[in-house]
């Protein structure tokens, strides 16, 4: 593996190699000393072109406890104000002599147009892209569900489990990335979500789709439910608004204590935070036993780990 | 500069073979003795094309072409004429702007550029521009668009084509709802929702195609439809000729030959607008144009500075180059694949398109003694592979680069002279 840019383009023997060696990492996690030699004199970057303090601490807990050189870039641009080209930025990381880049940016691709773009040479993760793939989230998701849903879960993937996602589909780097890996995991996965906001080309995605949330739980008995941040603009814009009010979003699509109540005992909440409490996501659900929400996040801390030790540390490929 | 010459061996229109002899700029029965002899066996005579959608960015983006790159790229294309579009700064919409633009075409002579004008003041969409001023100026504008924008009120849709035809003039629209694709950045549909790039519906062309046709069809005007680019404006287009309405439609070469799926590589040099669409919406595009539902082709040339290409999707600007490879796409795509012949191609990009543009006095004419000698050779075995560095246009965003195309033009005249010879010719004229 030289990239981690989407989960699309990620075998299923990939996908375990990387949940498994999350595993270990997590372990050594556990003991006194944490901090482990295995990229001391290597230099990870993160670039973040957008602001998201979770995602970039979480990268560089990884890579500090990897003994990795940690460099935080902040290049703040957005479509108005383009201030330094992307191009401009990999010149300067190239010469700078990254080995990886974590990047985060607005525009859907930029991680792919780094990693193509012969504009450097280092390896390119990609710590979300607009609204196209966030492929490290996705894995700590399957890390977090095999954990609980999977006996022995190591080398396995997550075959026959049933998972929904639920909320704004067609604006979610997320939801593109789970339903790409959870599907090569062997799970079956369930959109539930307004028509407004699934995409149009949803078509041949490998998925089932839901129009409100009760109707897919009278279908299926999920084991997972994945419950998606809905950003406020989405509300707001008159016409373009995606649907009435909030209220309404809650009454068709929240996770609330009587949703809650009727999944099956061994069932999970997800939810890649932050969270709307009392929108998306009861605080009865949030808080409940069934909510693995708070270790989704220690969990993205070694599945980052695993990442940037399989990109730099892994054997090398031809 | 010979004054005489022929074209010895030339295929016409690519069926029969004939000489071509012009005599000071007209073409002649028999060749003047002493007349410079180009051998033109293996090569096809056209008239010259004439593109009714090309951005010449002067005045206002001289980096990224200029009046004279642009007739130089024309000309190197095969084109004797371009209709330049008015999206230029300041604004095509005064006489000024236009006479302008006309005079510095005929001062750089490669080709006649004519100007198009600005339907609405500034392109702001809100009042008419001084249309009828345009019309009577030296420019003689008679083709009016706020290309790149659209025309989308339909009352002022309605003002504009009723008010242009005091001058024979016509309204040539940029079809895309506003309002349905804010924020768009390519085609709505599989390759978008893998990509989570925001989608340009079809239907955001299609309904202003059919708005924009019953309006046409009410006032008794005629319409033209720029850069077809959705099977189901083809079918709007197909019933509109059926009930009589006057109305007429241009293809791109790109739309002819791209599908969305390019977007997969986040390579700003595919993303254009309209945007590339499916592989269906490009068989209906290629079976309309080969049945005469639309017209024309039209490259929509719009040359773009390399930083507004070699940056995020989302922030890159829309458009190609396309004036030097028309000819070699549409010989690869309707040519070469026996959906069309070279006379059909004469008709789609030359004598059709200066018929809509009302220079059918000088361009797109017969090839026959007492004609302007204003034609294009083309060399159908000249296969080569697109190189942007290579190009007269002062731009290079090229989509086809480094991809074969079949043929292309080796020589173009104007009225005689030879705006653009391939270095095997210019011997012949030094």
């Amino acid at each position: 593996m030289k990239h981690l840019l989407g989960t699309d383009d990620l075998t299923r023997a990939e996908a375990i190699r990387i949940l498994d060696t999350a595993t270990q990492m997590a372990a050594t996690q556990e003991r006194e000393a944490r901090k482990l030699p295995t990229l001391r004199g290597k230099t990870v970057v993160n670039l973040f072109f957008e602001d998201s303090t979770r995602t970039r601490i979480s990268f560089e807990a990884a890579a500090k406890r990897l003994s990795a050189d940690v460099i935080n870039f902040s290049a703040k641009g957005s479509s108005v104000s383009k201030g330094e080209s992307l191009k401009d930025t990999a010149l300067t990381l190239q010469a700078m002599g990254a080995d990886a880049v974590v990047v985060r940016h607005w525009a859907s691709g930029a991680a792919h147009q780094l990693a193509h773009g012969n504009w450097m040479h280092g390896s390119v993760v990609n710590a979300g892209d607009g609204t196209h793939q966030h492929p490290t989230q996705a894995l700590l998701d399957a890390y977090t569900a095999r954990r609980h849903l999977v006996d022995e879960p190591d080398g396995k993937g997550l075959d026959g489990l049933r998972i929904a996602i639920v909320g704004d589909i067609l604006h979610s780097r997320v939801a593109r990335s789970n339903v790409a890996l959870l599907t090569t995991l062997g799970a079956q996965v369930s959109l539930v979500a307004p028509p407004t906001l699934i995409p149009v080309g949803v078509g041949p995605w490998p998925v089932d789709v839901f129009m409100n949330l009760d109707d897919a739980l009278d279908a299926h008995h999920f084991d997972a439910v994945m419950m998606l941040r809905v950003q406020r603009e989405r509300m707001s814009g008159g016409g373009a608004a995606y649907f009435p009010s909030p209220a309404e979003y809650t009454r068709l699509f929240g996770l609330d204590s009587a949703r809650l109540a009727r999944l099956d005992a061994h069932s999970i909440v997800m939810h890649p935070g932050p969270m709307n409490r009392g929108l998306e996501i009861s605080a009865e659900a949030a808080d409940s036993t069934r909510s693995v929400i708070v270790e989704q996040v220690a969990n993205g801390v070694a599945v980052r780990m695993a990442a940037l030790y399989l990109l730099l540390a892994g054997e090398e490929r031809p | 500069m010979s004054t005489a010459f022929v074209v010895k061996g030339v295929s016409l229109y690519g069926d029969t073979t004939a000489d071509i002899a012009v005599t000071d700029g007209v073409l002649v029965d028999d060749a003047a003795a002493g007349a410079t002899v180009i051998d033109g066996s293996g090569l096809v005579v056209l008239p010259g094309l004439v593109d009714l959608h090309t951005h010449l960015r002067e005045p206002g983006r001289e980096d990224t072409e200029t009046i004279e790159t642009g007739s130089r790229a024309a000309a190197r294309g095969g084109w004797t004429a371009v209709h330049a579009m008015a999206n230029t700064n300041p604004v095509a919409d005064t006489a000024g702007v236009v006479e302008q633009v006309w005079s510095r075409g005929q001062e750089i002579g490669l080709v006649d550029v004519y100007p198009v004008g600005a339907v609405t003041v500034g392109l702001r969409g809100d009042q008419l521009s001084e249309m009828g001023a345009m019309a009577q100026s030296r420019a003689r504008v008679r083709l009016f668009s706020d290309d790149g924008k659209c025309v989308s009120d339909p009352v002022l849709m309605r003002r504009a084509l009723e008010y242009v035809k005091g001058f024979g003039g016509a309204v040539i629209q940029h079809a895309q709802d506003p309002r349905l694709t804010e924020g768009a950045q390519m085609h709505e549909g599989e390759v978008s929702a893998a990509l989570g790039l925001a989608g340009w519906p079809a239907v955001a062309e299609e309904s202003i195609v059919a708005r924009d046709v019953l309006l046409a069809g009410h006032v008794g005007s005629r319409i033209h439809v720029q850069h077809v680019s959705t099977a189901g404006s083809v079918d709007i287009v197909r019933w509109a000729k059926a009930r009589g309405i006057a109305v007429t439609a241009e293809v791109t070469p790109h739309h002819l030959s791209l599908t969305h799926e390019e977007a997969r590589s986040y390579d700003p040099r595919f993303k254009v607008n309209p945007p590339l669409r499916t592989s269906e919406d490009v068989q209906a595009l290629r079976d309309a144009l080969a049945d005469g539902t639309i017209d024309i082709v039209a490259t929509d040339h719009a040359p773009h500075a390399i930083e507004d290409k070699d940056c995020e999707w989302a922030s890159a600007a829309f458009g190609m180059v396309g004036l030097e490879t028309a000819v070699g796409v549409i010989q690869q795509v309707m040519v070469d694949t026996g959906r069309m012949t070279w006379r059909d191609v004469a008709r789609v990009m030359s004598e059709v398109p200066a018929r809509i543009g009302s220079v059918d006095h000088v361009h797109g004419r017969p090839l026959r003694a007492g004609e302007s000698a204003t034609f294009t050779l083309i060399d159908p075995q000249a296969a080569y592979v697109v190189d942007p560095a290579d190009l007269a246009s002062r731009s290079r965003n090229t989509p086809y680069a480094g991809r074969t195309l079949p043929g292309r033009a080796v020589a173009t005249f104007l009225r005689g002279t030879p705006t653009y010879l391939d270095p095997r010719f210019e011997g012949a004229f030094a």
